[in-house]
C-alpha cells in the first residue's frame, strides 16, 4: 500500500482537499495522512466507497494533545561586526503544536490492506476544537469519538450521541490533556516518590505541615 | 460459666450457652454477601463461591441481588469516582448489621490506578471497612481467610457495654454521606467521620540514610 499513490488518487477524486503525508521516522515507518477538517468527510467517504480501496473497517480512533512548544535552533549567519564580516550563531525560535489531533486507523478487509492512518487537526486547543465526525461512515468510531470528546475535548460535529463516556456529566476538565491538573488529594501517600512525593509535600505544606 | 465446665457438660449431652454466643453464632454462620463486583477481583470472588473453593462451607454461599437482603458487601475491584456514589448508596440500603470486605489493592487504596484521574483512593474514605485483603487480585483462599477473620470478629462482639457494635448503638450512624459529582472531583472527597489520613512522615522520603538527596 503506497501512501503517495493514495494521496494523489484522493486529490484527483476529491477536488479542493488539502492532504499532507506525515512521515514516521521509526523502523515501522508507518506514515500517516493528514487531512483537512473541511474535506475530511468527503475524503473518508471516498476511501470507504472507492472500488479499489474499500476501507470498510475502522479499527481504532484515538486523540493526541499537542501543546504549544517552542523550538530554538541555531542558524549560522554572516554579520558585519566592527566593519568585519564574521560568522555568528543566531538563535531562531519557532513554535509547533497548539492543536488537538484525532487519529483513525483504517483497514480494508475486502482488499486485505491496511492500516491506513488518517489524522485530523483542530485549529487550536481551546475555542476552535470542532472536527467532523466519521461515525456516519464507520459505526465503530462512535464510542471512541465519545471517549476523545470526554478525555481531550474535541467536539465531533455530526456525531449521533456526543456525551461524556468515562467521566460524569458536569465534569469540566479533559484528563488526557497535557496540562490537566488532577485534584489535590495527596493527603495519604505511604510510599511516595518522584512526582507523587512532590505533590504530597506540597499538599502537606498547604495543610500546615506535620 | 467457665469453659471447662461447659465442655464437660457438652460431653454429657448438655449444651450450655449464652445469648451473646448464640446471637453471634447465628450471625457469623449466615453471612450473605451482596451480589456485586467491580473488576477482576470479582472473578476471584466468583471462583471462591464455586465448587473448587466452595464458600458455602462457611455459610456465605447465598449471594443476594438486593442490598435489602445482604449482610456483607465485598468491594471487589477498582472503585472509580463515577461508581463511588452508587457503592455508598448500596451500602446505605443494606440493613444493619452489615459488614464490608475491601478486596484487592484497588478497593484498599486505588492500587495500580491510584494516581489515575478517575479512581477513588480506597473505598474506606466513604464507608467503614471491616477486613482488608491485599493482592492484585487476591486468591480465593485469601477471600476465605477474610471470611474466617470476619467471623472471628463477629464472634468476639459484645451485645452490651461501650464496645458493642454499631448496629446495637443507636448513637452511631448506619448511613453515610453519598458523594456527589462536581466540576473537578467528588464532593466531599472523603467522609471525615469514617476516615482520617494516617500520619505519614514524608519529609524523609526520597532521601538516603545520611539525610541528603
Amino acid at each position: 500500500m503506497n501512501l503517495e499513490e493514495i494521496k494523489s488518487e484522493i486529490e484527483a477524486n476529491v477536488p479542493g482537499c488539502r492532504l499532507e503525508i506525515i512521515p514516521n521516522g521509526s523502523p515501522s515507518g508507518q506514515h500517516s495522512l493528514l487531512i483537512d477538517a473541511d474535506h475530511a468527510f468527503a475524503v473518508s467517504s471516498y476511501l470507504r466507497d472507492a472500488t479499489n480501496r474499500q476501507f470498510d473497517y475502522c479499527s481504532n480512533v484515538t486523540g493526541i494533545d499537542w501543546p504549544i512548544k517552542e523550538i530554538s535552533t541555531k542558524v549560522k549567519t554572516k554579520k558585519i561586526v566592527d566593519g568585519m564580516e564574521k560568522d555568528v550563531d543566531e538563535v531562531v525560535k519557532t513554535q509547533t503544536g497548539g492543536y488537538l489531533e484525532a487519529v483513525y486507523h483504517l483497514f480494508s478487509v475486502e482488499q486485505r490492506q491496511g492500516p491506513l492512518v488518517l489524522r485530523m487537526r483542530t485549529e487550536d486547543r481551546t475555542e476552535r476544537v470542532h472536527l467532523p465526525s466519521l461515525t456516519p461512515l464507520w459505526r465503530s468510531a462512535e464510542y471512541q469519538e465519545r471517549e476523545i470528546f470526554d478525555l481531550f475535548g474535541i467536539v465531533f460535529d455530526g456525531h449521533p450521541d456526543l456525551r461524556r463516556l468515562l467521566m460524569w456529566e458536569g465534569f469540566e476538565d479533559h484528563p488526557m490533556r497535557r496540562d490537566y491538573v488532577d485534584p489535590d488529594d495527596y493527603e495519604y501517600e505511604p510510599t511516595a516518590h518522584d512526582e507523587v512525593l512532590k505533590r504530597a509535600q506540597a499538599h502537606q505544606a498547604a495543610e500546615g505541615g506535620l | 460459666m467457665d469453659e471447662q465446665l461447659k465442655s464437660e457438660l457438652r460431653r454429657q449431652g448438655v449444651v450450655a450457652t449464652s445469648l451473646q454466643e448464640l446471637y453471634n453464632w447465628g450471625r457469623r454462620s449466615s453471612l450473605w454477601p451482596l451480589n456485586f463486583g467491580l473488576a477482576c477481583c470479582a472473578i476471584e470472588m466468583i471462583a471462591a463461591t464455586m465448587a473448587r473453593y466452595d464458600l458455602a462451607r462457611f455459610g456465605a454461599e447465598v449471594f443476594r441481588p438486593s442490598p435489602r437482603q445482604a449482610d456483607l458487601m465485598i468491594v471487589a475491584g477498582t472503585v472509580t469516582k463515577k461508581m463511588a456514589p452508587q457503592v455508598v448508596r448500596l451500602y446505605n440500603q443494606m440493613p444493619e448489621p452489615k459488614y464490608v470486605i475491601s478486596m484487592g489493592a484497588c478497593a484498599i487504596s486505588g492500587g495500580p490506578f491510584k494516581q489515575g484521574y478517575n479512581v477513588l483512593k480506597g473505598i474506606d474514605r466513604y464507608i467503614p471497612v471491616d477486613v482488608y485483603i491485599p493482592g492484585c487480585p487476591p486468591r480465593p483462599e485469601a477471600l476465605i481467610d477474610a471470611f474466617l477473620m470476619l467471623q472471628k470478629k463477629i464472634d468476639e462482639q459484645y451485645l452490651t457495654g461501650p464496645n458493642r457494635p454499631r448496629h446495637l448503638n443507636a448513637d452511631l450512624p448506619s448511613e453515610f454521606v453519598v458523594p456527589e459529582f462536581s466540576a473537578h472531583d467528588l464532593v466531599p472527597t472523603q467522609n471525615s467521620e469514617v476516615w482520617k489520613a494516617p500520619l505519614v512522615n514524608i519529609s524523609i522520603a526520597g532521601k538516603n540514610e545520611s539525610g541528603r538527596n
